[in-house]
C-alpha cells in the first residue's frame, strides 16, 4: 500500500471537477481541485493513509479544519465517497518534494469522531482543539481535548451552519441631551 | 476526594471565565511526562531528546502555578500563560488563548468576497496585506481569473513594505519587553514612514482593504518611486544603527543567546514557521521553494539562523528587512505599466467616472457591491509567506456569492505551541524574551 | 488678612478647580491593548505623535495605578470578565475611553464571539470612532477627556453608570439570540 506513489506532476488546472478518480493514493481516491491533489480517504483508512504519506516525505502538517456541509450537501465527491455532514480537511506540506497535497475525510454528524494525528504530528494539538470546540468533532487520542477559543462554560459550537451568527440587532439611542 | 481529584482542585485555575487546568502531575508521571515538555505540548518519543533533561523529582507541593495574562504588558496582547514554576524556573507552560476571538470565520461566510477582505484584514493586524493578498489568491483560483501583471508586481511591493513595517515593530516591541527601550522609539519612527506611504496609497493606516480579488483597489499614487526609494534609502543606515545598538550590545546577547532554545525536528513537528523555523536553521521559505506572485523573477536570500535561539530569531527578522529591501528595489525597477486590476467585468466594478456617464455602469456598479460576484463551486487552499510564516486560507465556495467556508490557518496560532518547549527549564524572566520572540499577533492566533 | 506677612507668591483658587486641573493633567492610562487599536496606541505613545505632550506618556501595568482605561480593539466574550476586573482594580476616580468601533459597538463583528460594545460590561466616557482610529482621533479623544474632567463634577460617584463593584443587571440582555451573556459579568449599563 505504501509503496504506491502519487503522480509526480500536477495534471493541467482548471479540472475542478475530478469525477475522474480512477487515481488512489495508500488506497484514497485522488482528486484534483485547482491543481491541488486531494485524497478521500475514509475514516478508518485516515490514520494509515497520514502514516504513509508521512513517511513518503510530507514531514510538516500545515492545517488541519472541519467543514460543516449542512447547507451544501450535493458537493462534488469522487465516486464512492459518501458524503457526510462534517468533512475534516488536513493539509500536508513536503519540505523535500516541494509539495503539498489535502486530505477530506467525511465524518458523520452523528458520530463525530475522528482519530487524532497528534502522535505523528504534535503541532495538530491546538488545530484539533480548535476544530473541536468550532465543530464539535471529536479527536481520539489527543490529550487534552478541551476548548480553546471559546470560554469553557459555552454552549455548542459556532462554526456549525445550524449555530446562528448572534447577531444583536442594532438599537438606536438618542444622546442624552440635544444639542 | 480521590488524590487525583485533589490535585486537580489545587491546579485548576479559578478563573471567572471557566476552568483551564493543567493536568495533574499525579496523572503524568514517568511515562507520560517523558511525552510531555510543557503541559501542552506531548511530543512523541521518537523526537523528544533524552528523559535525563526532565526533573521527574519534582514535588508538586513546592512548584507554584501562575498565570500570565491575558492582560500584562509583554505577552503582546492577550495572550494567557499557565506556567508551573519550581522557583523561579519554568516546569510547564501552557498558553490559554481564546481572548480574542472574533467569529472572523463565521463573520467571513455572510460577506461577500468583494467585502471579504475588510474580514481578513483586521486579522493579522501587523501584517494586513498579507491577510487580503492570501484571501484573494483563494478567490482568484477558484475563479480561475489571471491578474494583471502590474498588480502583482504592486501586490509585491505592498507585501514586502508590510514585511518591513511589521518586522520594525516587532523590534521595537522586543527591544521594550527586554529593556532596551530607546529601540521603542525608533522603531515606531521607521513604522511610521511606511505607514505614511501606506496612507498615501490605500487610504488608511492599518486595515486598507487594499488587494481585492481582481487585483488592487487602486493604483499606485503618482511619485509613488520616489517614496518607495526614499524608504529604501532610510532603512539600510538605519538598521545598521540598530545592528550596532541590539548586536553589539552585551546585556541584549546576554538575554537573547541560548534562551528558549528549539531543535528544528521539533519546530517542525510543531508546524511552526516563518522566522521560528528559519532561526534553527531549516531553510524553508514559500517566497522561494513555493514561489507565488512573482517571487521566483526576484533575487533574494533565505535567512536562516543556526542556535534557534532568541537572538537568532532576531537577527533572522532584522535580516529579513535587509532583503526586503533587495526586493522592493528589483520591483521599483520591473513594475510594468498596465492595469491594477483585472477587466474582467464579471468581478471588477466599472471606473468612477464611467458611473456618472452610464445607467449600465451604475447599475452593474450597484449591483457589483450589494450581490457580489458568484464563484464557482470548488475549494481550494494558498498559502503566502507572512512576516510571521504561513498564512494559509481555505476557502469552500458552493457557487454563490459567499464563501461557504472561510478557514485561515494563521501562522502565529501553530507557532504558539513551541513556547511550552522554549520555556522550559528556562527562567521566568526569559518568559517574556521567549514570548516576544515568537511575535504572536493574537488577532490571528483567535480569529 | 494675615496674608500681608507672608513673603512669597500665592495664588487663590476654588479646591475644586484645583483638584480638576491637576487631574486633567495627570491621567495615566493602564495598558489594555486588545486588538488593532492597541497598535495605534502604541504609535500614539511613540515618538511620532507623542503622547507625553498630554503628560500621560506612563502607560501602567498595572490596573491599580491607573486611572484612565484605553479599551483599545474588540471585546469578545472571553475577554468581557476580564475587562471588568481591570476597571474594578482601578482606584477612583477613573475614566474609560473606548477606543475604535469594535469596542464602541461590536464594529463590523456582529457575531457571536464579539460583546456589541463595552458599554454593556463598563461606563465609558469617550468614544473614539474608526477602525482602528488614528493617533490624532485618540489624542482628539483625550483632549476630549481632559476637558471633561476639567469641566465635570469632582466627586462624582457613578452608582448611575454601573461602575459599582456589585451592580447588576437583573434583566437580560436583549436579542442574545441563542447567546447567554456570561452570568459571572455583573453589566451595567449607562443611561
Amino acid at each position: 500500500m505504501s509503496d504506491a506513489t502519487p503522480a509526480e506532476a500536477a495534471p493541467g488546472d482548471g479540472d475542478g471537477a475530478g469525477m475522474a478518480a480512477a487515481e488512489e493514493v495508500h488506497g484514497a481516491p485522488v482528486t484534483w481541485s485547482c491543481g491541488q491533489q486531494v485524497l478521500h480517504p475514509t475514516r478508518e483508512q485516515y490514520l494509515d493513509v497520514v502514516k504513509a504519506l508521512k513517511d513518503e516525505g510530507f514531514n510538516f502538517c500545515v492545517d488541519l479544519t472541519v467543514v460543516d456541509y449542512l447547507a451544501h450537501p450535493a458537493r462534488r465527491l469522487p465516486a464512492g465517497v459518501g458524503p457526510e455532514r462534517l468533512e475534516l480537511v488536513v493539509n500536508l506540506l513536503s519540505f523535500e518534494g516541494r509539495r503539498r497535497t489535502r486530505l477530506r475525510v467525511q465524518v458523520p454528524a452523528g458520530d463525530p469522531v475522528v482519530a487524532s494525528l497528534f502522535r505523528l504530528y504534535p503541532g495538530t494539538e491546538a488545530m484539533e482543539r480548535e476544530a473541536f470546540d468550532m465543530m464539535g468533532v471529536r479527536f481520539e487520542g489527543h490529550p487534552d481535548l478541551t476548548r480553546i477559543l471559546m470560554p469553557e462554560d459555552w454552549e455548542g459550537h459556532p462554526l456549525r451552519k445550524d449555530y446562528s451568527v448572534g447577531r444583536v440587532p442594532v438599537q438606536f439611542k438618542h444622546p442624552p441631551e440635544t444639542r | 476526594m480521590t488524590t487525583h481529584d485533589q490535585d486537580t482542585a489545587a491546579l485548576a485555575a479559578e478563573t471567572s471565565e471557566g476552568v483551564q487546568e493543567m493536568a495533574p502531575r499525579s496523572a503524568t508521571e514517568s511515562a507520560e511526562l517523558l511525552l510531555e515538555q510543557g503541559a501542552v505540548l506531548r511530543l512523541p518519543e521518537g523526537v523528544t531528546v533524552d528523559p535525563g533533561d526532565f526533573n521527574v523529582e519534582v514535588n508538586p507541593d513546592e512548584t507554584m502555578i501562575i498565570n500570565m495574562g491575558p492582560q500584562h504588558p509583554s505577552t503582546h496582547g492577550v495572550l494567557r500563560l499557565m506556567m508551573e514554576l519550581d522557583g523561579e524556573t519554568v516546569l510547564r507552560t501552557k498558553p490559554v488563548i481564546g481572548y480574542l476571538h472574533t467569529g472572523m470565520e463565521k463573520t467571513g461566510e455572510e460577506l461577500t468576497y468583494l467585502q471579504g477582505g475588510t474580514n481578513v484584514t483586521r486579522m493579522d493586524y501587523l501584517a494586513p496585506l498579507h491577510n487580503e493578498l492570501v484571501f484573494s489568491l483563494a478567490v482568484e483560483a477558484l475563479l480561475a481569473l489571471e491578474v494583471p501583471e502590474r498588480a502583482t508586481w504592486i501586490r509585491m511591493l505592498m507585501s514586502e513594505l508590510n514585511r518591513l513595517s511589521s518586522h520594525v515593530l516587532w523590534m521595537a516591541t522586543n527591544g521594550m519587553d527586554l529593556g532596551a527601550v530607546s529601540m521603542m522609539v525608533y522603531g515606531w519612527r521607521e513604522r511610521e514612514l511606511v505607514l505614511s506611504f501606506f496612507e498615501k496609497a490605500t487610504g488608511l493606516r492599518m486595515n486598507h482593504n487594499y488587494i481585492r480579488p481582481g487585483g488592487v483597489a487602486a493604483d499606485l499614487p503618482p511619485g509613488w518611486e520616489d517614496d518607495v526609494l526614499a524608504i529604501c534609502d532610510a532603512f539600510p543606515p538605519r538598521l545598521a544603527e540598530y545592528d550596532d545598538l541590539l548586536t553589539g550590545q552585551p546585556i541584549f546577547r546576554e538575554r537573547t543567546e541560548g534562551v528558549g532554545v528549539l531543535m528544528p525536528q521539533e519546530a517542525i513537528a510543531l508546524s511552526a514557521s516563518g522566522p521560528i523555523l528559519r532561526s534553527t536553521g531549516v531553510e524553508w521559505d514559500l517566497r522561494r521553494d513555493m514561489p507565488y506572485m512573482f517571487y521566483d523573477q526576484v533575487d533574494f536570500d533565505v535567512i536562516v539562523g543556526t542556535y534557534g535561539d532568541c537572538f537568532d530569531r532576531y537577527a533572522v527578522r532584522l535580516n529579513e528587512m535587509r532583503e526586503s529591501i533587495r526586493i522592493i528595489h528589483q520591483v521599483v525597477e520591473r513594475m510594468p505599466r498596465g492595469d491594477y486590476r483585472s477587466q474582467d467585468k464579471k468581478v471588477t466594478p466599472p471606473p468612477r467616472a464611467r458611473i456618472d456617464e452610464s445607467m449600465e455602469a451604475l447599475i452593474h456598479h450597484f449591483k457589483l457591491f450589494t450581490e457580489g460576484f458568484k464563484v464557482p463551486e470548488g475549494e481550494v487552499y494558498t498559502a503566502v509567506e507572512s512576516p510571521r510564516g504561513e498564512l494559509g486560507c481555505y476557502l469552500v465556495s458552493d457557487g454563490s456569492a459567499k464563501p461557504y467556508r472561510l478557514h485561515i490557518r494563521g501562522p502565529s496560532f501553530a507557532n504558539l505551541q513551541t513556547l511550552p518547549i522554549m520555556l522550559r527549564g528556562g527562567l521566568v524572566a526569559d518568559a517574556v524574551a521567549v514570548i516576544s520572540s515568537v511575535d504572536p499577533i493574537m488577532g490571528e492566533v483567535d480569529r | 488678612m494675615g496674608l500681608e506677612d507672608l513673603n512669597h507668591n500665592f495664588l487663590t483658587a476654588r479646591l475644586e478647580d484645583l483638584v480638576r486641573w491637576a487631574r486633567s493633567h495627570s491621567v495615566w492610562p493602564a495598558t489594555f491593548g486588545l486588538a488593532c487599536c492597541a497598535i495605534e496606541m502604541m504609535a500614539t505613545g511613540a515618538a511620532h505623535f507623542d503622547i507625553s505632550r498630554f503628560g500621560m506618556e506612563i502607560f501602567r501595568g498595572s490596573p491599580r495605578q491607573a486611572d484612565l482605561m484605553i479599551v483599545a480593539g474588540r471585546v469578545s466574550q472571553k475577554m468581557a470578565p476580564v475587562l471588568r476586573q481591570v476597571y474594578d482594580q482601578m482606584m477612583e476616580p477613573k475614566w474609560v475611553i473606548s477606543m475604535g468601533v469594535c469596542a464602541s459597538t461590536g464594529g463590523m463583528f456582529n457575531n457571536y464571539a464579539i460583546v456589541q460594545g463595552v458599554d454593556q460590561v463598563v461606563p465609558v466616557d469617550v468614544y473614539a470612532p474608526g477602525c482602528p482610529p488614528g493617533p490624532e482621533t485618540l489624542l482628539h479623544a483625550i483632549l476630549t477627556l481632559h476637558q471633561q474632567i476639567s469641566t465635570g463634577e469632582i466627586t462624582r460617584r457613578r452608582e448611575e453608570t454601573g461602575a459599582g463593584a456589585e451592580l447588576a443587571l437583573d434583566a437580560p440582555l436583549p436579542g442574545r439570540g441563542v447567546l447567554h451573556a456570561p452570568s459571572h459579568v455583573a453589566v451595567g449599563r449607562p443611561h
